[in-house]
């Protein structure tokens, strides 16, 4: 009696001392990581608050010591990203209710699935090389429409599996209920399916903005960049590209305006992320 | 109360009231039905008629083929490669089970109405309008009238007539699965097919679905599936025992439960299995 309660203390102190270091592990690694985190974001803050100022959103990149601002970066930025999300989306969204709603187990979807995950990991630069031998090199030049397209090919498989993913959720008693109306395939996709996926599609498609709005690699072999504002024909400046340029030039200005353009996306990628957020949880 | 001339002038038994009630005219005839999922049979040589404007109850244990029986009388299952269908189903002369069926005008003519309510992503009246406008076309104020049969007949007008443009998900349990009978009654079928429509909702919200089939089937044919048998006894005016995948036995409700011909029917009801 005495004998087994001693053993059942014995390992009641080694767990609990288990439990006490598994506790202090997570927890440590949990504040690396948010230190980190949080390292960053000051660091931008302190490095990029004190150049923002109304300048950098009225006037374009200028040469060294002459008082150049972001305008066509930030311009560029906008309408490159607002470009490849718009080309990108209705495919990715057609090409994920496509998987979801109709490629059944076929060999087909399959394979679509399958060439799109790989999409999802390729590297940006490898799709900005290939947008270059396929739109730039063969058209005669750099311009925001490649810019655009190479953006797009990231948002594509991004939609697709959000789409996808989203559009199984929806339970298939919905969709029986619907066809139980009366109401065709192809409207209980639309007014039904749709519907009860929106929010969770909407937060892909946000989360797709938030990441091509900071890519830098497929941007270089495409838009290249603008030292003023420019229509996506030509060449095009956008945010991380002047970033790449200017953070790491000899110019103490320059070096300014990478943080403060840093800065700008990041708190535009975090809006959207916010977003994002608030869409999941009003689900 | 008085017996039409010409009959016999001895009181009428409840249960042969019930058995005359049955005798309707067949709104839907099943003949000779298989059904397979794959290479299971899980119905085997069915025959029955849903007497038009009665109430038909099926019973037996999980797994005996009654909820398949009613996918198979709106064609649910075609919606599944695997599973198919051989006999007849015979309604207005036709033979639903034929391929060239319009399978969405049938299930404008068949209703039905799941086990757990299914309220659309949407509001209250779109919930009502959405089939509606699958099939008719009509002005604004016709639609706000439909939408008020419907839910008027459905017994939930008075709760929700001042939450119309609220999402339907916020309505309790038992209001959803009336939300989806009105849904299912402003297409205006002719028969509504009901899998099992309070297994789960509470026991006030089961007596008003009850008492909501017997006020519906005044205009519609009714197909209910149910594992309760004290439901079917209040519900329905024919009782269907199936086990196995086969019809055992069909009668009227009060014999089936009192009398039942058969003794797997007897086992069944008296709990000896199921």
């Amino acid at each position: 009696m005495t004998a087994d309660s001693e053993v059942a203390r014995a390992l009641g102190r080694r767990r609990r001392r288990t439990d006490r270091i598994a506790r202090f592990l997570a927890s440590a690694a949990t504040l690396i990581a948010l230190a980190l985190l949080a390292w960053i974001l000051l660091t931008l803050l302190r490095l990029g608050l004190p150049g923002l100022s109304l300048t950098v959103f009225t006037t374009v990149t200028k040469s060294p010591g002459s008082n150049g601002g972001l305008a066509n970066a930030i311009v560029g930025s906008i309408v490159q990203t607002a470009l490849g999300t718009a080309i990108g989306t209705p495919i990715g969204l057609l090409a994920g209710t496509y998987l979801a709603e109709y490629s059944g187990g076929s060999a087909f979807g399959n394979t679509v699935r399958f060439v799109s995950d790989i999409l999802l990991s390729a590297p940006s630069i490898l799709i900005g090389l290939f947008v270059y031998s396929v739109l730039v090199s063969p058209f005669g030049g750099f311009s925001g429409f490649a810019g655009a397209a190479a953006l797009a090919i990231i948002v594509i498989p991004i939609v697709i599996r959000t789409t996808e993913d989203m559009l199984s959720l929806v339970p298939i008693s919905l969709r029986e209920a619907a066809i139980a109306l009366g109401s065709p395939r192809w409207k209980t996709t639309l007014y039904i399916g749709y519907r009860a996926a929106r929010d969770g599609i909407l937060t892909g498609v946000l989360l797709a903005i938030a990441r091509i709005a900071g890519e830098t690699a497929p941007l270089l072999f495409t838009s290249l960049g603008n030292s003023d504002y420019s229509g996506p024909a030509s060449a095009m400046a956008s945010l991380p590209v002047t970033i790449y340029q200017y953070a790491a030039s000899a110019f103490d200005d320059w070096v300014q305006l990478a943080w403060t353009g840093a800065l700008l996306i990041t708190l535009g990628v975090l809006t959207l992320n916010i977003l994002a957020r608030t869409l999941v949880r009003r689900r | 109360m008085t017996p039409p001339s010409g009959e016999t002038t001895t009181p009428v038994a409840p249960a042969t009231r019930t058995a005359m009630r049955a005798g309707a005219e067949p709104r839907v005839s099943i003949r000779n039905l298989d059904f397979y999922y794959g290479t299971n049979k899980a119905l085997k040589s069915i025959t029955l008629d849903l007497p038009e404007k009665r109430v038909t109850g099926m019973i037996g244990p999980s797994g005996c083929g009654k909820s398949t029986l009613l996918r198979v009388l709106n064609r649910m299952y075609s919606l599944y490669p695997g599973q198919r269908a051989e006999g007849e189903v015979i309604m207005d002369n036709e033979n639903i089970l034929a391929p060239d069926a319009d399978l969405n005008l049938l299930r404008s003519r068949v209703g039905m109405v799941f086990q757990k309510p299914t309220p659309f992503p949407m509001s209250v009246y779109d919930n009502i309008a959405f089939g509606v406008r699958l099939h008719e076309k009509m002005s604004r104020s016709q639609m706000d009238s439909r939408v008020e049969w419907a839910l008027t007949r459905a017994a939930l007008w008075a709760e929700v007539k001042d939450r119309l443009n609220t999402p339907a998900g916020g309505l309790s349990g038992g209001q959803q699965q009336r939300l989806c009978i009105a849904r299912t009654i402003a297409v205006r079928p002719e028969v509504i097919l009901l899998d099992e429509p309070t297994s789960a909702l509470d026991p006030i919200s089961t007596l008003r679905i009850e008492e909501l089939i017997d006020e519906l089937k005044r205009d519609f044919t009714i197909a209910v599936v149910t594992h309760n048998m004290q439901q079917a006894a209040r519900c329905a005016d024919q009782v269907a025992f199936f086990y196995l995948g086969e019809l055992i036995e069909v009668a009227p409700a009060a014999q089936i439960f009192t009398a039942p011909k058969q003794k797997k029917t007897q086992e069944y009801i008296t709990g000896r299995f199921g």
